[in-house]
Order: C-alpha cells, then sequence, then structure tokens
C-alpha cells in the first residue's frame, strides 16, 4: 500500500485529542437533558399535545460527541433527529419545544413537522424530511467557506438509510473531488425505519464507502462519547488543515421507534433492544465518571432532577403560547408577496371575518 | 451598440453579474475550459478562475444542492444544468428544498439560486434534448421562471434572477440562441421579473407567447397584417411571477385569446393563462380561448417541425379564432 492511500485510512491517531473531566461533565448534562426532553416529547405526542415526533434516545453520545467537537462559526446541517445536537450548540431548549408546538414563537412559524427546527443565528439549518438532500448541501457550504477564506467546517447528518440515497453520492463525490472542508457524520443506528443495516448495503461497513471517494473514513463506537469526540476533532481538524472530508460512521442504536407513527416491536426482536440497552451511551458515561469519582449518585439523580423540572417548565411555557396569526399563512413565500398571493391573502381574511374559516 | 446574439447577451449577463459582485459564482457541467456546450460561459473561467467557474461532475442534484448550499453561505450561485432535459435529477432538491427553504424556515434562510437551463425543441435533439417542461417549475410556490425571447431580454432579466432575493429558474430557448440577435445595454441594465412586454400591439387578437415561440408568433402576425388582421403579441418574459394586468388589458381591448407554447396543451403553462382570463376577463372574450401548443405525445425527432406549432399553424389558429366571433 502506499503512503497516500495509508493516509486515506486513518487521518491522525485519536490520542492527540485532549477529553478532559469537565468536558465529560458537560457531555454528560447535555445527553441527560436531551434524554429528558426526548422522553416527554414522546409523551406529548402519546397524550395528543403534539402532533409527531421522532426520538433520539440511544443515540445521545453521537450526537453530544459530535456536536461538543465542532465549533459555533461551523455550519450544521442536520437531519431530522439532531435534537442533542442542538443542545451542544446552545439552541435554548424552549426554542425547540416551540417548533415542537408549532407556535407562534416557533422560529419557523409552524411549517414544518415536529423535529425539523433550524437556526439561523446558531447556523443550523432547516431540515427537510426527504433523506440524504443534506448532504450535498453541506458541500456547498463548506466550498462557500473556503472561498470566503473563513475557518470554518461544514457538517452534514444523516442516518444508516441514507447511505442508499442519490445526494450521499453526490455529495462525497463532489467533497471528494474538491477536497471540501466537510465531515459526513453518519449515525449507523442500525434502523432505517423497519430495514435492517444490512439490507441497506452489502458494503462491510458505511465508513469503508469514503474510500471509493479518495477521503478516509472511519468506523467508531457511537455509543462512546468520547470516541466520538475524538474523531470529529481529527475530521475538523483535516478539513481546515486543507485535507478534505472525512466520513465518520458513528456506530449507535435507535432504542425507540423510528417515530411516534412507527411500532418496532413488528420488526426487531426485543432481544437485541435489550443487548443494546446494556450498551445506553448515558449509563455508560456515567458509570466511567462514578468509576473515575468525578461524579456521584446523588449529583446524577439532582442533575436528572434538574433537567426534569427544567424541561418542565418549558414545556409548561411553549403550551401556553397561542398559534401562528392564520394570515402568517402567505408569508415567506417570497421576499416580497408575488402572483397571486395578494389576492388569495384577502380573499382568506374576507372569509376568516365571515366566520367560513375558523382559526 | 453592436447587434449580439441571445447566447452571447446570456454571457455578458453573466460577466457583468460576477464582475460587479465577488459573490457570483458559476457551476455546472463543462461550463469552464469548455465555456459550456452553448458557449453561455466562454471566456468567464480565464477571466474570473476555478474557484467562481466550476466544472462539477455529471450530477445534477449535486450542482444544485451544492449551489443551495452556496446560497445559505450568502452567496449568489448560477448553476447551469446543461439541457432542461437533464434536469430530473435534481428536481428534489429544486422542489423540496430550495423552493421551500425560506418558507418552512419562517424567513430564517432566504436561499437564492439561479438555475439556467436552455429548453424547447426545434434542434434536432429528439426526446432528451428538446422538451419544454416550464409548468413543472410554475406549479411550484417559491419558485421564480423566466423566458426571454430577445438578447436584451436575455441579459436584462438574466441580471435580474441574479441580484434577486428568491430562488429562479431561468430558461434559455436554445432553439433561438443564435438566431435572434438584436441590440443590448452595456452594463448592468436590468429588466424587472413579473414583467411581460407588448411586442406589437394590435386590436383584433392578442397572442400570448413566450421564449422560442415569440419569433413564429411575430412572423405569423405579420402575415395576417396584409389580411387586415390586427394581431397584439404579449411575450409574458416571466411565467411567475405573471403580469397578469397586462395580460388582461391586452385581452380586455381585444376579445380574442390564442395562447402558443411548445408544451403539450394538457396542464400546461396556457390552461393557467385560459383559466385566469375566463376567471377575471370572461365577459370581454369575443371568441373562446384557442391554445395551440406542441402535442400531448412525448418529444419526437424526425417530426419535430411537425410537432412545434409552426408559423402556418400559428396564421391558422388565429383566423379561426376570428371566424368563431
Amino acid at each position: 500500500m502506499t503512503a497516500e492511500a495509508d493516509a486515506l485510512r486513518a487521518p491522525t491517531t485519536p490520542e492527540d485529542v485532549e477529553v478532559s473531566p469537565e468536558l465529560l461533565k458537560q457531555a454528560l448534562s447535555l445527553m441527560v437533558l436531551a434524554r429528558v426532553a426526548d422522553e416527554r416529547a414522546i409523551n406529548l405526542q402519546r397524550q395528543g399535545r403534539i402532533g409527531f415526533y421522532a426520538p433520539l434516545e440511544g443515540q445521545e453520545a453521537a450526537q453530544v460527541g459530535c456536536g461538543l467537537a465542532l465549533e459555533n462559526r461551523d455550519w450544521l446541517c442536520p437531519a431530522y433527529r439532531e435534537l442533542a445536537v442542538a443542545l451542544t450548540r446552545g439552541i435554548p431548549l424552549l426554542a425547540i419545544f416551540h417548533q415542537l408546538y408549532g407556535n407562534s414563537k416557533d422560529l419557523s412559524r409552524g411549517r414544518q413537522m415536529p423535529n425539523h427546527y433550524g437556526f439561523r443565528d446558531h447556523r443550523f439549518v432547516s431540515p427537510s424530511s426527504p433523506i440524504g438532500t443534506q448532504i450535498a448541501q453541506a458541500v456547498g457550504l463548506a466550498l462557500a467557506s473556503r472561498y470566503k477564506g473563513e475557518k470554518v467546517v461544514s457538517v452534514a447528518f444523516f442516518g444508516d438509510g441514507a447511505t442508499s440515497s442519490n445526494d450521499f453520492h453526490s455529495g462525497l463525490n463532489f467533497a471528494g473531488v474538491y477536497r471540501a472542508p466537510v465531515v459526513f457524520f453518519c449515525q449507523n443506528n442500525q434502523w432505517a425505519i423497519s430495514l435492517p443495516r444490512e439490507r441497506q448495503t452489502r458494503s462491510e461497513t458505511l465508513a469503508i464507502k469514503a474510500q471509493a471517494y479518495g477521503f478516509p473514513g472511519v468506523q467508531v463506537d457511537g455509543n462512546d462519547f468520547g470516541a466520538v469526540y475524538r474523531a470529529v476533532r481529527q475530521a475538523r481538524h483535516r478539513a481546515l488543515e486543507g485535507q478534505g472530508p472525512t466520513l465518520i460512521e458513528a456506530v449507535t442504536y435507535r432504542m425507540g421507534p423510528h417515530s411516534t407513527s412507527d411500532d418496532p416491536r413488528r420488526y426487531r426482536s426485543s432481544e437485541e433492544l435489550a443487548r443494546w440497552k446494556e450498551r445506553d451511551p448515558i449509563e455508560r458515561l456515567k458509570n466511567d465518571l462514578l468509576h473515575r469519582h468525578l461524579l456521584t449518585e446523588t449529583e446524577f439523580e439532582q442533575l436528572q432532577e434538574a433537567h426534569r423540572q427544567e424541561v418542565q417548565r418549558i414545556i409548561k411555557e411553549a403550551e401556553a403560547t397561542p398559534p401562528p396569526e392564520p394570515v402568517s399563512l402567505f408569508e415567506d413565500v417570497c421576499a416580497v408577496p408575488t402572483g397571486y398571493l395578494a389576492e388569495e391573502r384577502q380573499e382568506f381574511e374576507e372569509l376568516l371575518r365571515q366566520g367560513v374559516l375558523k382559526p | 451598440m453592436t447587434e449580439i446574439t441571445l447566447i452571447q447577451a446570456v454571457n455578458r449577463a453573466l460577466h457583468t453579474a460576477m464582475k460587479a459582485d465577488p459573490d457570483v459564482i458559476c457551476l455546472g457541467e463543462d461550463i469552464g475550459v469548455n465555456g459550456g456546450v452553448f458557449r453561455a460561459t466562454e471566456g468567464l473561467l480565464k477571466e474570473f478562475g476555478e474557484e467562481r467557474v466550476i466544472d462539477t461532475p455529471l450530477n445534477e442534484s449535486g450542482i444544485v444542492g451544492t449551489a443551495i448550499g452556496m446560497a445559505l453561505y450568502g452567496l449568489k450561485p448560477v448553476a447551469e444544468i446543461q439541457f432542461l432535459d437533464f434536469i430530473y435529477p435534481a428536481f428534489d432538491q429544486i422542489v423540496s428544498e430550495l423552493s421551500k427553504f425560506r418558507y418552512r424556515s419562517g424567513g430564517q434562510f432566504p436561499c437564492h439560486v439561479v438555475i439556467r437551463a436552455p429548453y424547447g425543441g426545434g434542434i434536432k435533439g429528439g426526446l432528451y434534448h428538446s422538451q419544454s417542461t416550464e409548468q413543472l417549475f410554475t406549479s411550484i410556490p417559491g419558485l421564480k421562471v423566466v423566458v426571454p425571447s430577445t438578447p436584451a431580454d436575455a441579459k436584462g432579466l438574466l441580471l435580474s434572477a441574479i441580484f434577486d432575493p428568491d430562488p429562479v429558474i431561468f430558461l434559455e430557448p436554445k432553439r433561438i440562441y443564435r438566431t435572434v440577435t438584436g441590440e443590448v445595454p452595456e452594463g448592468d441594465v436590468r429588466v424587472p421579473l413579473g414583467s411581460a412586454r407588448v411586442v406589437r400591439e394590435g386590436s383584433d387578437v392578442t397572442v400570448l407567447a413566450y421564449g422560442a415561440m415569440v419569433p413564429p408568433v411575430v412572423q405569423a402576425a405579420k402575415t395576417l397584417d396584409s389580411d387586415g388582421i390586427k394581431t397584439e403579441v404579449v411575450d409574458l418574459r416571466s411565467l411567475n411571477p405573471l403580469d397578469v394586468e397586462t395580460v388582461l388589458r391586452s385581452v380586455e381591448k381585444t376579445g380574442r385569446v390564442v395562447v402558443a407554447h411548445e408544451a403539450p396543451k394538457f396542464c400546461g403553462y396556457g390552461a393557467e393563462l385560459a383559466a385566469l382570463i375566463a376567471e377575471k376577463a370572461l365577459y370581454s372574450l369575443k371568441a373562446p380561448i384557442l391554445r395551440i401548443t406542441g402535442y400531448d405525445t412525448p418529444f419526437p425527432y424526425t417530426l419535430e417541425n411537425l410537432y412545434l406549432p409552426s408559423v402556418d399553424r400559428i396564421v391558422r389558429g388565429i383566423q379561426r379564432t376570428l371566424a368563431a366571433g
């Protein structure tokens, strides 16, 4: 194997990246906050208080590990399951719950299903439901940042299912050709709704696919916060050094359903779930910290309780916030309303006044 | 001012925009060294470098997806799709992403990408180098769709599109890329989007057309002059937003309407025009609205001249409309 091919396989040694006790504690707190919010959101949907929810339970270490390894100036192209990533950016949980409720304080103005939240100020791009489209967009962001001479990387988030999508190929191929400063962060959570990872591809791993595009792919234990953090730090460093993209496959598990509309008992065994619960990323980090005397059981319980109370307060506030104004339906189609919009809006307002339409 | 072709006008617009604003970036297949298969981007690579004139891999979804990312970052990308017939791999990026970014994010993420694509028949291009599928894009809220028919409009509309805050599908009538010439103003002179142009005035009948259909419609109108039929020709220029006012004003004046486009009739753009006129100006009409269009078949190769609305077919259509009332 040539030196160049060898270099493609392993960026640098992960041990170069320091993972401090403070970072681990910060990570644990974010992971617990995400878990608590996730559980509550599922319940809200079951109670009919929000319309839909796609949980991330089980993927907290992968998401927090990746999010904390990035800088706030980096651009993120998330899919719709990236709650814990959003929290690492300092996006307020209240803003996220406003979106889950689609209320008048939702920055996306009630336009999207729950989970599809974007925050311009945090460079957290508004996601869509079609799979994989954000992968090609992340490459465009990366090329733009390089053109502008800014030390910024772009990160695309997607799952194992998305590695079969058209834009996985488009994005990785373009990124390879242009050596774009981009990180492809794949959370292989084993299931794309009902289809197991083995049915997406005959590839031995997902990471190996990067080789064909001419850049490294690394597989990491996605339930190990430190391992993910190190891999993303390395990939970010490589990108900014002009060495091009990296594909990271974080091997993890979606412990819950694909969404609140899904029943995973139809396609996977309880034994499988039990096996992965033994590898719960939060338990793992917690035990690590307990073992190193960086945390006590009491402190952990206090942390959980504090987050539960915060989430409770946030839900109360989001739920009490009224829905968007009906006429907002007609705004933001274009910068300035065009075509029939003005006339349709006028007619709509008339129907509201007459009580034909009821908000 | 010297006369230039429509394709040269496109090139001038790109050059003017890139010179005025370093955020304007071109990307597409064969647009760099080769200057584009129609030469729309000729000379741009040499002048602006490969960071701004980007030859891409052969992947339309990648081109549009990348352009979207660039626009989110604040650049003004102009993507070339080599033929409109090849745009469909990017349809997801256009329909699901580009057109909806502003709306779905509550206005947080405007996304102004211009997608240039040569469209239409008459170049012996068969099924896959000839289609007119503008109606697929005019029916998507959030997209603007523009079609020039003269060099001056090609330059002026493209400049408007590049500096517009919204995504624009810019359809170029490749059949008349080199057959139509005209004077084009120097510099950054823009033609506003959403304004139709009355090409010639008349009082008997209005013909609504755009792009490569405008020259044969004008020729048909001239032919009918000798019979004393006064034909008004309106070049729509912008299909979305549509200049409703100009269309209705003309219809109310003449009371007779013929719509001409290359695309098939069923659910074509003419259907929208006919519905609009029926809703807003029915009582001005003296005769039924007539659509002269491509037939409801896939686009043919050998028989394309029989498929496309010809001058004679348009003449016949106008005569029949006048005879009807």
